[in-house]
């Protein structure tokens, strides 16, 4: 299993995406906290940044390397490999990498600005964004062959994920506005990986007044150590079940 | 060693196998022939566990090869159409699957990369090859960990005529080293020395499983191709 995690790893740090991934990430970092006198309101326009661009490249570029890797995991099959290892291993390899390529780019500057929780909660939301959105293209790419057919799918993943499940929400709250949303906004939001990790971050900032009453109860659940862990493991959930998903499809799939 | 019993496989409405049933022994050398598209590669990739049969069981040395993959270890497989990771080159291809296999094959038979003399251009990446060399290498790599069973998937269809004859010799050599060959191939004149039985499928269904001698003495005629078309002929086909 090693093995395969060791190629992967270094087949995909070779790449020329993940260079600039890493390169990118860096630059809007160092650049945010550069123009920024207030390293706080620095950190805020990098949190909207990182929850744009994160999913983006992680379920994107999973999903193009899963479908171009194609002829490698054929090769594997055919070994005295269980296909499960092969696609545990391929997980690990690129969540680790786009993990590693996160941590350079945007974790090293978030950390040497803010050596504070506020960072420690970015940096980890970050890590567990970037696995959970792999997780999710992994599903994308066991669901069609077609290799035009899952990116699509991918795409349309992230853009409800980060647009439309907002705007969804918004809809309805608009909709049921007279009656007492608060809670069921707790649970609504545990279904979106992004705004799971802008509460945490937004929350560890101080500033959940500015979100009014509904900010106060995010506050007493999400605030509370309880309330903390709960958080990160729905985080970490969305980084298992896509995945257990796509790995039950993926033994049975034809080669 | 293989025992496939009514082995089904069907790709939507398509059946690609169809109640296969057939067995395979140490030391034998099959050729498995039929038009195109009569599931010649399905079969052979339901063995290696690439394709998931829909019905059926396959028995390798008595254990049935559903969710195991040990197995594996005992078969060299050359597809088809190799399709290798693009960027890699020979040398890492090669070294990647010693890496992997490692564990199991102590003794490695590296002949055949010295035969086709792949040593010169080791470091050229898969990208870049042509249809023939690929073909080489996946033919180093079936036989390069001396497994006990041979799967070969129209093993010369690309070869130039010196490779192909270098290809055949190995072929016979771990033949007479008592090891398990099937071959699927087009060219039939090129199998008569070298295969001992011969298994026939049309659309899904294995029509015939025979002695190679008994094929020939039924029909008549002292050459494979010519016995096929005779059977064709009787309309057994």
């Amino acid at each position: 299993m090693n093995k395969i995690i060791k190629y992967a790893i270094v087949d995909i740090l070779r790449s020329k995406l993940v260079l600039f991934y890493t390169l990118f990430l860096f630059l809007i970092s160092m650049g945010v906290f550069e123009l920024d006198d207030n390293v706080s309101k620095g950190l805020l326009s990098l949190l909207n940044l990182i929850l744009f661009i994160v999913p983006l490249v992680s379920i994107i570029f999973t999903t193009i390397y899963l479908y171009n890797s194609n002829e490698f995991i054929e090769l594997l099959v055919s070994q005295p490999i269980k296909r499960r290892t092969i696609w545990l291993s391929l997980f690990l390899g690129i969540s680790g990498s786009l993990i590693f390529s996160f941590l350079i780019g945007a974790g090293i500057p978030i950390l040497v600005y803010n050596q504070n929780p506020t960072g420690y909660t970015m940096v980890l939301a970050g890590c567990l964004l970037t696995a959970g959105f792999v997780s999710m293209a992994f599903l994308a790419a066991t669901l069609t062959r077609d290799k035009a057919k899952g990116i699509g799918i991918s795409i349309f993943m992230w853009l409800y994920f980060a647009v439309l499940f907002d705007g969804l929400v918004l809809f309805l709250l608009f909709q049921f506005a007279d009656y007492p949303l608060e809670k069921a906004m707790v649970i609504v939001s545990s279904f979106n990986p992004i705004d799971l990790s802008r509460i945490l971050i937004l929350l560890k900032m101080d500033i959940s007044a500015l979100m009014g009453y509904t900010g106060a109860v995010f506050k007493v659940f999400f605030g509370t150590p309880t309330g903390l862990l709960v958080a990160f493991s729905l985080l970490t959930l969305w980084s298992i079940i896509p995945f257990v998903i796509s790995l039950k499809k993926f033994r049975h799939k034809d080669l | 060693m293989i025992i496939a019993t009514n082995l089904t496989k069907k790709f939507g409405k398509l059946t690609a196998l169809d109640k296969v049933n057939i067995s395979f022994n140490k030391g034998e050398c099959v050729a498995f022939l039929g038009p195109n598209g009569s599931g010649k590669t399905t079969f052979i990739k339901c063995i290696l566990g690439m394709v998931v049969p829909s019905s059926g069981t396959i028995l390798f040395n008595g254990k049935n090869i559903d969710k195991d993959c040990a197995y594996r270890k005992y078969i060299g497989y050359m597809p088809q159409i190799g399709n290798y990771p693009e960027n890699m080159t020979i040398g890492q291809i090669i070294s990647m699957m010693k890496d992997i296999r490692q564990a199991y094959n102590a003794e490695l038979d590296e002949e055949l990369i010295e035969r086709f003399e792949l040593g010169k251009i080791m470091d050229k990446r898969m990208r870049t090859l042509s249809g023939g060399t690929r073909q080489k290498v996946s033919a180093c790599l079936a036989f390069l960990f001396n497994a006990s069973v041979l799967i070969l998937d129209e093993p010369t269809a690309g070869l130039d005529p010196l490779s192909s004859e270098i290809l055949k010799k190995k072929i016979i050599s771990e033949k007479e080293k008592g090891k398990l060959i099937i071959i699927t191939s087009h060219v039939l004149s090129e199998l008569d020395d070298l295969v001992t039985q011969v298994a026939y499928m049309v659309e899904g269904k294995l029509k015939v499983h025979k002695q190679l001698e008994t094929l020939k003495s039924e029909t008549g005629e002292r050459k494979l191709s010519k016995a096929i078309a005779s059977l064709m002929q009787q309309n057994q086909l």
